[in-house]
């Protein structure tokens, strides 16, 4: 699915990934975790393309492709999908319209006929009940006066939409009540499939009692510094990063 | 009748030597010219008299300075004020059409057919706009709508016209106003009797009498008691026009009860990425709620000229009239816009609405010029004004100059403005969302002007966000 090779990326010029490495297989749930400004949110970035980084070494192959030499709409349209951990606010533009135009461009992309309003309308039905988004929202203008809860909820509402086959989400648990953050996770699990592989940045456990990762990993000062089993974000939860930022230095 | 021909003769005699069987006259502007475009043009002794008074008050004013652009004054010696309609140049295939013309007619999705018609190059088949042209003069005459050139105006409704032209835009309301009230040629009128709701969009578009617009456009909508019509000025496909001056006068008169909706796309050719050449648009538009609960609705969306300088106003004389403004100006490139409106509050309980979306791009300069001013009358008058800029790049600049005139106390009257810069965070979540980024901007700047594109005719919408889009294309830095 995904290979990172060594990449290294700094933005105004300090280094922010300094070498991390990672390999994401088909159908895989790998959690990602590690103390704030490590790097977990730039690695996103980097990985969907965001031009203010500078990727000065490595390699990062997508199903077979570089993934670096594409576009960021590209990588969107091959599969690749990022929920962002500040999703911002489109205003005047309707959800609908805009995700309309999404999967318009992803079905281009695919060689599959554009849908019909009335298709569209069924695939929105069926999506939105998944992560329990009110009908409203779905309306309303992008992320517009959303709350913190509705705007991530609106992102896994669009990764459903989209149906990539990588998905990154960062801090997605972030700011969701207790409820809110059992749905987001149902929605994600009913979207997992063999095919279909995600990456989930969290700093808590709790997330990852819903979506069960098959591996943990640790960000710290941009690279990957330890991995291990699900059982590693008990363990970090218990213990704190300490212990592993001295087996670092 | 003699004497008057004897003093027309004879002005012509010495003032002016031009063969009169041309197309064109010679460049200048004298009386003499004046006389001939009026003689040309067969009118009747009194517009002659009025452009001649017009001609001399032009002759006292200064050209303005007061406005946010720069560019070369015209030299106003040196442009031919008359042409025959039939001297526009023509074209006999698309493919002697500019490229760059022809590539926005198609990103605009405008048919062959049609792209052929805007050109004025003539088609073998009948084509679907000229028979709905025709069945829709049959249909408006049914209903005594009076819909034609301002010249043929002349001809056959003169006491229509003479009673209420200059009577919303005077002759001395300024520079380039007097100028076209002394030498305008061309133009469209309409009358919408009392009662009579227009049941279709009227559109300059449609009319058949077409010929190119003229450099000194005149304007002159009357809706008379209880009547409405929406009214479309201009179209979206691009207009390249040789003349680089384009001073236009646009009067609205909405009687008791009346409604008038006037929507414009403007796309006149705003010159190259250097800034050369490009229209100057200095148009003077008015529009007078004169009776009892009148209501005149201006929308703009103004993508072209290389200097725009451009008011569209209302009078709010009737009391609960009702003036509104929506207007989305975008810059590109060099291109200077000062638009902007004015409310002028008389009547009792009157009500105004400003709704402006600047956006500026490249290297532009993009203002906003209101002016609300609630006279000692306007008892509970109230107007709400929204002046929102939105930034593209680093180095075009944005300006609100709200001047607010507030001799009422019972007048209530709002104004709120904001700046912002296009968000790369939002052009990357678009990206993200697989739009690229020709559709991302386009997203955003449509949501951005989207209160004001509400406003338009479905129609005109449509095409007003694709031009929208294609003004600002490659334009985020
Ligand atoms: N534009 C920028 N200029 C300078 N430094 C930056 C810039 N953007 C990010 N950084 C730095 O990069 C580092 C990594 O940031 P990043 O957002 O990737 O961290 P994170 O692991 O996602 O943190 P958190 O858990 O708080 O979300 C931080 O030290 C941050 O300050
Ligand atoms: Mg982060």
């Amino acid at each position: 699915m995904m290979k990172i090779e060594n990449l290294k990326a700094s933005i105004d010029g300090k280094e922010i990934l300094r070498g991390l490495n990672l390999e994401v297989k088909p159908g895989e749930v790998h959690a990602i975790m590690g103390p704030n400004g490590s790097g977990k949110s730039t690695l996103a970035s980097v990985l969907a393309g965001r031009e203010d980084y500078e990727v000065t070494d490595g390699t990062v192959t997508f199903n077979g492709q570089s993934l670096l030499d594409m576009d960021p709409e590209i990588r969107a349209r091959e599969g690749l999908f990022l929920a962002f951990q500040y999703p911002v606010e489109i205003p005047g533009v309707s959800n609908m319209n805009f995700l309309k135009a999404a999967v318009g461009e992803m079905r281009k992309h695919r060689g599959q006929d554009p849908l019909t309003a009335k298709e569209f309308l069924a695939l929105v039905k069926e999506k939105s009940a998944l992560v329990e988004l009110d009908g409203q929202l779905a309306n309303r203008a992008v992320n517009e006066g959303f709350s913190g809860g509705e705007k991530k909820r609106n992102e896994v509402f669009q990764m459903a939409m989209l149906e990539p086959t990588l998905a990154i989400l960062d801090e997605t648990d972030s700011g969701l009540d207790i409820d809110a953050l059992r749905i987001v996770a149902q929605g994600v699990n009913a979207m997992r499939s063999p095919e279909r592989s995600f990456v989930v940045i969290t700093h808590y456990q709790r997330l990852l009692d819903y979506i069960v990762p098959d591996v943990v990993h640790v960000l710290y000062k941009g690279q990957i510094v330890k991995t291990g089993p699900k059982e590693l974000a008990l363990e970090l939860e218990e213990k704190g990063y300490d212990w592993i930022k001295e087996t670092v230095a | 009748m003699e004497i008057l021909d004897e003093i027309t003769g004879k002005d012509y005699e010495f003032g002016f030597t031009t063969n009169i069987e041309s197309d064109k006259i010679p460049a200048g502007l004298n009386e003499g010219v004046i006389r001939l475009i009026s003689q040309k043009k067969n009118e009747p002794q009194w517009l002659l008299d009025w452009r001649l008074d017009a001609f001399k008050i032009w002759q006292t004013m200064q050209e303005p300075e007061w406005a946010h652009v720069q560019y070369t004054k015209p030299d106003f010696q040196a442009i031919s004020y008359y042409a025959a309609p039939k001297s526009k140049p023509k074209i006999n295939s698309l493919d002697d059409l500019d490229p760059e013309m022809r590539k926005t007619m198609d990103k605009l999705g405008i048919s062959l057919d049609e792209q052929k018609r805007l050109n004025g190059i003539a088609v073998d088949f009948v084509m679907d706009s000229v028979s709905v042209a025709t069945s829709f003069k049959e249909k408006l005459g049914e209903l005594g709508i009076i819909f034609c050139s301002i010249s043929e105006a002349i001809q056959n409704h003169g006491e229509l016209v003479q009673k209420y032209l200059g009577t919303v835009v005077p002759k001395k309301d300024n520079f380039y106003a007097a100028l076209n009230s002394a030498v305008f040629t061309d133009g469209s009128f309409c009358y919408i009797p009392k009662g009579v709701k227009c049941p279709m969009e009227l559109s300059t578009y449609f009319r058949i009498n077409e010929g190119g617009t003229g450099q000194f456009e005149r304007t002159l909508v009357i809706a008379d008691e209880e009547s409405y019509v929406s009214y479309l000025e201009g179209c979206t496909a691009p207009q390249r026009d040789e003349n680089q001056l384009h001073a236009a006068v646009v009067e609205l008169i909405a009687l008791e009860r009346a409604e008038i909706k006037y929507s414009t796309v403007q796309n006149w050719y705003p010159g190259d990425k250097e800034g050369k050449g490009g229209v100057f648009n200095f148009v003077t538009k008015r529009g007078l709620c004169d009776g009892y609960k009148s209501k005149i609705s201006w929308t703009q969306v103004e993508t072209g000229s290389a200097v725009t300088w451009k008011y569209p106003s209302c009078v709010l004389k009737g009391d609960y009239s009702v003036g509104e403004f929506y207007s989305v100006a975008v810059t590109n490139h060099f291109q200077q816009a000062d638009t902007g409106t004015k409310m002028i509050h008389i009547g009792r309980n009157s009500h105004s609405t400003i709704i402006s979306k600047g956006i500026s791009a490249g290297k532009s300069n993009n203002s906003y010029r209101g002016l609300v001013q609630i006279n000692p009358s306007a008892q509970n008058a109230r107007n709400f004004s929204q002046c929102d800029s939105l930034l593209m790049t680093d180095q075009c600049g944005a300006h609100t100059f709200p001047y607010i005139e507030v001799n009422n106390s019972t007048a209530q009257v709002e104004h709120e403005a904001t700046t912002s810069k296009i968000g790369e965070d939002q052009i990357f979540y678009c990206l993200q969302r697989g739009l690229d980024e020709e559709q991302a901007i386009s997203m955003i700047v449509n949501g951005y002007a989207k209160e004001v594109l509400n406003k338009l005719p479905m129609e005109f919408a449509v095409e007003a966000q694709k031009l929208l889009a294609i003004s600002l294309e490659g334009s985020v830095g």
